[in-house]
């Protein structure tokens, strides 16, 4: 059954295993192509990975940033073409699987501890 | 219409060349088997009969393993007839013919797909037909928020004209999806892509057709 589905979605396989192993806590930056007329170029998106769900071609995780004293979330659907490159700048120590205390939060109280 | 007998997988998400995200439903269609053919001359019309999915033969009526025995096949658990198969009629109509998704459809094509819908139990009119219910905070409105309102008039007809929508049984019907696209179709597996949802839970049968 579910085998089935996996055959459709095997052509992704390889857009994910492009992709590094990133967690809920991490910082990333998130090379995004956008498409101007016919032009086309690259915008980066750094931030806080702050979820990641879903299973199969479903699969997204969320970026927040905060830009100018304004909270920017972002969904990417992981195997979504428009999505170019993901760095991992700084990896996270953090103790659950979904941030969301991080949107009540800034400056002092919004940072996360680092992985060493 | 050419068509075919699938069942239901499941559905998933694939992107498009513009690099648009499809909700996909992914279908196993076929094998089927050419079970009878009509043609003008004995029937008045023509059409193929197709059958899918394999069936035990004690569950199978005598009747049945002997309507299948002269395609020279297994019993089958579904029967569908397809009449005014187009071009497809005269490579297909044979019997004890095997057909496949990839004979019958492409990729790009607008098809239909037939179903029965989950069934939804006895459910109110705001959910079966769609009614607005008693909107408002105000007017004194008081708990009859998804009430049907009035049943009709008064001194006229004093009754409630016949096909009144009301609460009632819904969902378990046949229901048909129209233009849906076929996204992918991989043939060596049997399963169509097709753009959009289908009627039914996962695991029920589908026809799909031209």
């Amino acid at each position: 059954m579910a085998d089935l589905i996996k055959l459709v979605e095997q052509e992704y396989t390889k857009v994910r295993e492009n992709l590094p192993d990133f967690h809920p806590g991490d910082t990333i930056n998130v090379h995004v192509k956008i498409k101007e007329g016919n032009k086309e170029r690259v915008q980066q998106f750094q931030g806080t990975v702050i979820q990641r769900r879903g299973t199969g071609n479903g699969e997204s995780f969320t970026v927040r940033k905060v830009s100018n004293g304004v909270g920017v979330e972002r969904i990417f659907p992981i195997v979504s073409p428009s999505i170019d490159k993901i760095e991992i700048v700084k990896e996270g120590k953090v103790r659950r699987a979904k941030l969301y205390y991080m949107k009540g939060r800034q400056g002092k109280s919004a940072r996360i501890k680092e992985k060493i | 219409m050419p068509g075919i007998i699938g069942k239901k997988i499941g559905m998933t998400s694939v992107f498009g060349p513009g690099g648009e995200n499809i909700a996909c439903t992914v279908i196993e269609a076929g094998p089927c088997v050419v079970t009878q053919v009509k043609n003008e001359e004995s029937d008045g019309y023509r059409s193929v009969q197709l059958a899918f999915g394999e069936k035990k033969e004690k569950n199978a009526s005598k009747a049945a393993i002997g309507h299948f025995k002269k395609a020279s096949t297994t019993p089958k658990k579904n029967i569908v007839e397809f009449r005014d198969f187009g071009k497809e009629f005269e490579s297909i109509a044979e019997l004890g013919k095997e057909v496949r998704v990839a004979d019958i459809f492409v990729e790009g094509d607008f098809i239909d797909a037939v179903g029965t819908s989950k069934g939804k139990g006895f459910q109110g009119v705001v959910k079966r037909h769609n009614f607005n219910g008693v909107g408002g905070q105000t007017h004194g409105q008081h708990n009859r928020l998804r009430a049907p309102g009035s049943m009709g008039n008064a001194s006229f007809a004093s009754r409630v004209i016949k096909g009144k929508r009301l609460p009632g049984r819904m969902g378990g019907a046949r229901v048909k999806t129209t233009n849906l696209q076929v996204v992918k179709i991989i043939a060596d597996q049997n399963l169509i892509v097709i753009s959009g949802s289908l009627p039914g839970a996962k695991n029920s049968t589908v026809i799909l057709q031209k």
